[in-house]
């Protein structure tokens, strides 16, 4: 596989031509957070305002019909990227919306089962008793973890979690025991934000059927880093953010499978979600729109439809190949800095690119400060993932994380600017 | 920012561990961060209020509590007040520092410019006012 072409790909984002911190080269190792974006992603968004802009799936003009045109082109072209159908996908504000979304379903549906009201064809199984159970993991980002605390303690269902081992990984000697016949949902995530570590889905997907409970896959971290397609995972659902693979902020994705979206009440209800209407009561549509109430985000949805395009045009076997690559020199370089140790699995396979460390004697913070001054920018904190700094006993750690525009002169910086880091508070 | 003075503070804490008898403890945390602090306050007779603390965190937030040590423990609610005011205004940079009120804490003027930090440096001092009014506020109830 043809390596990646990193100068080319950097003309493309219009950050890079800026500086940091008095004239300092801009060395991106955030994009876990949220990643820069391409100048083709910011040409569709802007032309869609300057030529097609219209309130979508309203009204019979011209534009609204080219407006919501490009939005369901949108919505087919991003289906397609993880081979889905188009009416499979449901556009939120973020993946945390779109985890909300399904939590508050199961909520949803017990809270009318209990007062006896209509609900869709197959929503029992989104009806939680006292003592079902909602199953997690330790190493789950806050967005995977409190919508489903919040769904127990609503609805007196248990949570339970599925713990992490010594070297991050999640603890498959425990699936038996925490997944059970009482489990409604396993909720996990792909790639852990904070350790890097991906999981191994078959056991968890096998678990989790043999005992009828759906399975909500955390997203974030694998759809814009490698190839995905929901007709391999063996998964319900998949819930991802587009600001993460250069697409726009203030959208995001959930793809369920089309009969159990179908199942589901509706969360955020108003306007576009409807079938019928009376003052005493409405039916609704069918998904996606069941869940999309409102004007929606067209022209974010057109923005991560060209952040598709341009993943594609790379191909994303590429794209998870540059990315090992340099994760396997940052796991290199940190491994000769004395002081450093990797939160999260040492070696590179089954592991993407977020890379967290702590350096003995240093908080991540001060470390974070020096990078910064040096123009490399990281992230420092727990990373909406405590429970995972408490297992690993760090207060918090500082977190490289890599993308298609960086390249092995960013390793070197990162590394350097530890050692500068070391130096300067003498540790 | 790393001020000399800041580094001393951050490698030789000055004031930290905790001691009893107190009349009121608190737990602040910054939670983007994981800065953590616990602080306890003891009032006297007369009004002057004794500090202790155990904290862990990032420079900054260790410097902090260690200059918030020596410059107010021991003093009156209103003097310790003032001093977590002029902090708050200096690090808004609406102030210019003064040494009189804040001794080794006009070194954290430049934490100003890093919004980022700005917490850290707050959170012994936050915590403390927290702590000092509800001691005041049980022994009202007393
Ligand atoms: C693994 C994981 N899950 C969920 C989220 C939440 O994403 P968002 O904040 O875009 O909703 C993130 C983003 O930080 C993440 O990395």
């Amino acid at each position: 596989m043809a390596p990646l072409d990193v100068t080319a790909i950097k003309r493309d984002f219009p950050i890079f031509n800026r500086t940091v911190r008095d004239g300092r080269r801009l060395v991106y190792l955030d994009s876990g957070a949220t990643s820069q974006k391409p100048v083709q992603v910011l040409d569709a968004e802007r032309e869609f305002y300057e030529k097609h802009n219209a309130a979508v799936h309203r009204g019979a003009h011209q534009l609204a019909e080219e407006a919501t045109d490009a939005f369901e082109h949108a919505r087919l072209n991003i289906a397609g990227f993880i081979g889905a159908k188009a009416d499979d996908l449901v556009f939120t504000k973020n993946a945390t919306e779109a985890i909300n979304l399904v939590a508050y379903s199961f909520l949803n549906a017990t809270l009318k089962f209990s007062r006896g009201k209509d609900l869709p064809d197959g929503a029992e199984r989104f009806v939680l008793a006292e003592g079902d159970e909602i199953v997690v993991s330790e190493m789950e980002h806050h967005a995977n973890l409190i919508p489903w605390q919040e769904l127990a303690d609503k609805t007196g269902a248990v949570l339970r979690w599925i713990g992490l081992t010594d070297d991050g990984r999640l603890d498959e000697s425990t699936y038996a025991n925490v997944i059970t016949n009482r489990t409604k949902i396993v909720s996990v995530t792909h790639q852990s934000n904070l350790l890097g570590s991906v999981t191994d889905l078959a056991p968890i997907v096998k678990a989790a059927r043999a005992v009828g409970a759906l399975v909500l896959l955390d997203a974030c971290q694998s759809v814009p880093h490698m190839p995905v397609d929901v007709s391999e995972l063996g998964v319900d659902f998949i819930a991802w953010s587009g600001h993460k693979m250069l697409g726009p902020l203030g959208i995001g994705c959930l793809w369920g499978k089309s009969e159990i979206l179908a199942a589901m009440p509706p969360f955020i209800t108003g306007g576009s979600m409807i079938e019928t209407v009376h003052m005493e009561s409405s039916t609704f549509a069918l998904p996606p729109k069941r869940f999309e109430a409102g004007v929606p985000m067209a022209a974010q949805a057109v923005g991560l439809s060209a952040a598709v395009d341009y993943l594609n045009r790379i191909g994303m076997a590429a794209v998870a190949a540059h990315e090992h690559d340099l994760t396997q020199a940052v796991l290199r370089e940190l491994a000769e800095i004395d002081g450093v140790r990797i939160i999260g699995p040492k070696d590179s396979t089954n592991r993407g690119s977020a890379i967290s460390f702590v350096l003995d004697g240093l908080h991540p913070h001060d470390v974070g400060q020096i990078l910064d001054e040096n123009g490399v920018a990281v992230r420092v904190g727990h990373h909406c993932a405590w429970p995972v700094c408490r297992r690993y006993s760090v207060p918090a750690t500082t977190r490289a994380t890599f993308y298609i525009y960086n390249d092995m002169e960013d390793v070197q910086a990162l590394a350097d600017g530890i050692r500068s880091a070391k130096k300067f508070f003498g540790v | 920012m790393y001020q000399e003075i800041i580094l001393d503070h951050y490698k030789h804490p000055h004031g930290k561990g905790l001691t009893e008898p107190f009349d009121a403890e608190v737990h602040h945390v910054n939670p983007t961060c994981g800065d953590e602090i616990t602080l306890r306050v003891k009032t006297s007779a007369d009004g002057l209020i004794a500090i202790s603390y155990d904290n862990q965190g990032c420079s900054i937030s260790q410097a902090s509590a260690s200059i918030m040590f020596d410059q107010i423990n021991g003093v009156t609610f209103a003097a310790g007040e003032q001093a977590v005011d002029h902090l708050v205004l200096m690090l808004q940079r609406e102030v210019s520092p003064d040494e009189d009120i804040l001794g080794d804490g006009i070194a954290l003027e430049g934490v100003a410019q890093y919004p980022a930090r700005v917490k850290c440096a707050l959170l012994a001092w936050m915590a403390w006012k927290d702590a000092a009014i509800q001691a005041s506020s049980k022994g009202e109830a007393k």
